[in-house]
């Protein structure tokens, strides 16, 4: 006999309460996550959350294969925390990219064992089938465009776009259908493995083709997709599971996903289609060239911006992926203090695109102990320019040329760009004169207002920092 | 059973939407990896069809992995965000000086 305590625990409504009492934490530790002072707790509740959830689906009667679970958790806990303790700050959209990857993957996997096991959903309601073959694309899509962010964020694969040329969209669309094809066949009663392996297959290859061609100014957005895309597999997996924590779960995280997407592409004044079409590469690589650098270029020592700024009022820095690369973030922050004990406002202006994915700046610069509230984003701070004496760009350009305002045949015109030219004066930090990511000339350079410091930036703003500290 | 799910499903949405466009820009990086987190969830996928005593060797190793990537997510992700967030926590001014790295 079993104890009743034991047929208490293993009962399915009990389960359910500890799935309702999961999904619950995950809705109220993300509400923390609103502000900086309560989301350590938010993502601790969460934590939980998912505690509970894991408890739950283990209490599940006549549990079977304990071992090979345990081996999973313990492998997935080996790679998992050294990778979390590890990972550098400037490496954190790779780092997103894979966990988004190994997610999408699990949920193909997994929905290509329930169509084994069931015998090609011979024996489910026909939903199960629709679901797990959603999953099933979504996952793979997921689990390959991401680790294609990766390698391209990683520098294992240029950044720039890569694709086969003006067949690639109709190419694509063939492999959406061909994938999809498989799927209808297999929920219309087909049960050959061989289809399902197709539909993996051409998932796969499409997930490839889908973000090769995408260059890196576009990655928060694609990023961003791939999240939805995840989530919203997930919660698939949930229904075709019948386990309401997944899917809660799940959808949360497909609706996260979307709004990040939406922002991304509003804050880059791009369609979401149009990024997924291709990046900035193609069509836009004619114009550019030496013929745009028609004014000159002035450039400036580390002595002169130093002097520059500690007689400034106001300093606004306007940090980008430049930033990152050169690990600058503590330097800067060095300099900053330097600055406001000589009695100059510093303040930070952060564009929702800079860097590689959404907040990418954000933790940088939390990193280097910046505090939260001189981080301000782009409608708070755009005001002010008119009030600043000295805009510091280190390592961003796109997020300041003017054509966005001003030139409508540029490719980028009407992207939000952060006013910078509206300061009393600019200085640019830059390796080269080599135009951003997405290969347009910036004006900005050329402008009276503006010179130009070169150099890596992290080297650039210690030199400044010694020459403040001279002072 | 249907029905019923997709109902969770539909309001989930909207709840996530709504808790989610309420997140300042400055916490959008520790929002992903809190996400990626919590799409770990689908480690229950994996230990669902296990304990269910799902036969066959390559079964098992597909599950394994599933499991094995879940846990990827879950334990990562929350650790990976903890460990930002705390960076964005306001600190004493003398801890400031003493922390810069």
């Amino acid at each position: 006999m079993t104890p009743p305590i034991a047929t208490f625990l293993t009962d399915t409504n009990f389960r359910s309460v500890l799935y309702i009492v999961s999904f619950s934490l995950f809705i109220y530790g993300l509400s923390g996550l609103t502000g900086p002072k309560t989301a350590v707790r938010g993502n601790r509740i969460a934590a939980v959350g998912m505690g509970v959830a894991i408890v739950a689906t283990l209490l599940m009667p006549h549990l079977h294969n304990l071992g090979l679970i345990v081996l999973g958790v313990v492998l997935g806990t080996i790679v998992g925390v050294p990778a979390a303790r590890r990972v550098k700050m400037t490496q954190m959209p790779q780092m997103v990219a894979l966990f988004n990857g190994v997610g999408g993957g699990a949920v193909a996997l997994i929905a290509w064992v329930e169509f084994r096991k069931s015998g090609g959903f011979a024996d489910v309601p026909t939903y199960v089938a629709i679901f797990s073959v959603f999953a099933a694309i979504i996952g793979s899509v997921s689990f390959w465009g991401s680790n294609i962010a990766f390698a391209k964020l990683q520098e294992l694969l240029p950044g720039k776009p890569i694709s086969i040329g003006p067949a690639q969209q109709p190419v694509n669309f063939l492999l959406l259908a061909a994938a999809a094809a498989c799927g209808v066949a297999i929920v219309a009663g087909s049960h050959g493995e061989g289809l399902f392996l197709g539909l993996l297959v051409a998932a796969a290859i499409l997930g490839n083709f889908v973000v090769l061609p995408i260059g890196g100014a576009d990655m928060p957005v694609v990023i961003s997709l791939l999240n939805a895309f995840t989530g919203l597999s997930a919660a698939a997996t949930g229904i075709a599971l019948n386990n309401p924590a997944l899917i809660v779960a799940g959808m949360i995280v497909g609706a996260s996903g979307t709004l990040l997407t939406q922002q991304m592409a509003h804050a880059m004044n791009r369609s979401i289609t149009s990024v997924v079409a291709g990046g900035f590469g193609g069509a836009v690589e004619a114009p550019v060239g030496a013929a745009g650098t028609d004014g000159t270029v002035r450039s400036t020592s580390a002595a002169d911006v130093a002097i520059q700024m500690a007689y400034a009022r106001q300093v606004v820095v306007v940090p980008g992926y430049g930033m990152a690369v050169s690990q600058a973030q503590h330097a800067v922050r060095e300099m900053s203090k330097l600055l406001e004990a000589k009695g100059v406002a510093v303040k930070y202006a952060i564009h929702p695109v800079a860097g590689r994915m959404p907040g990418h700046m954000n933790v940088l610069l939390a990193e280097a102990d910046v505090p939260y509230d001189q981080l301000k984003e782009m409608d708070d701070i755009n005001g002010e320019f008119s009030r600043t004496d000295v805009s510091l760009v280190i390592g961003a350009n796109d997020v300041t040329n003017p054509d966005a305002r001003n030139k409508p045949d540029s490719p980028i015109y009407g992207m939000p760009i952060l006013n910078v030219d509206e300061s009393s004066s600019v200085i640019v930090l830059k390796r080269s004169m080599s135009s951003g990511y997405a290969g347009i000339d910036n004006p900005l350079f050329t402008n009276p207002k503006t010179s130009m410091l070169f150099g890596d930036a992290k080297g650039s703003v210690a030199d400044i920092t010694e020459e403040l500290k001279a002072l | 059973m249907l029905l019923q799910n997709l109902s969770i499903l539909v309001l989930a949405g909207f709840i996530g939407y709504a808790v989610i466009s309420k997140i300042p820009n400055t916490l959008h990086t520790p929002l992903m990896s809190g996400t990626n987190a919590i799409h770990g969830i689908v480690v229950l996928g994996g230990i669902i069809l296990l304990g269910m005593g799902v036969g066959g060797t390559l079964n098992k190793v597909l599950l394994v992995i599933a499991v094995t990537f879940g846990t990827i997510n879950v334990v990562g992700g929350f650790l990976v965000t903890d460990r930002m967030l705390e960076m964005f926590k306001a600190k004493p001014k003398d801890e400031i000086e003493a922390g810069g790295e």
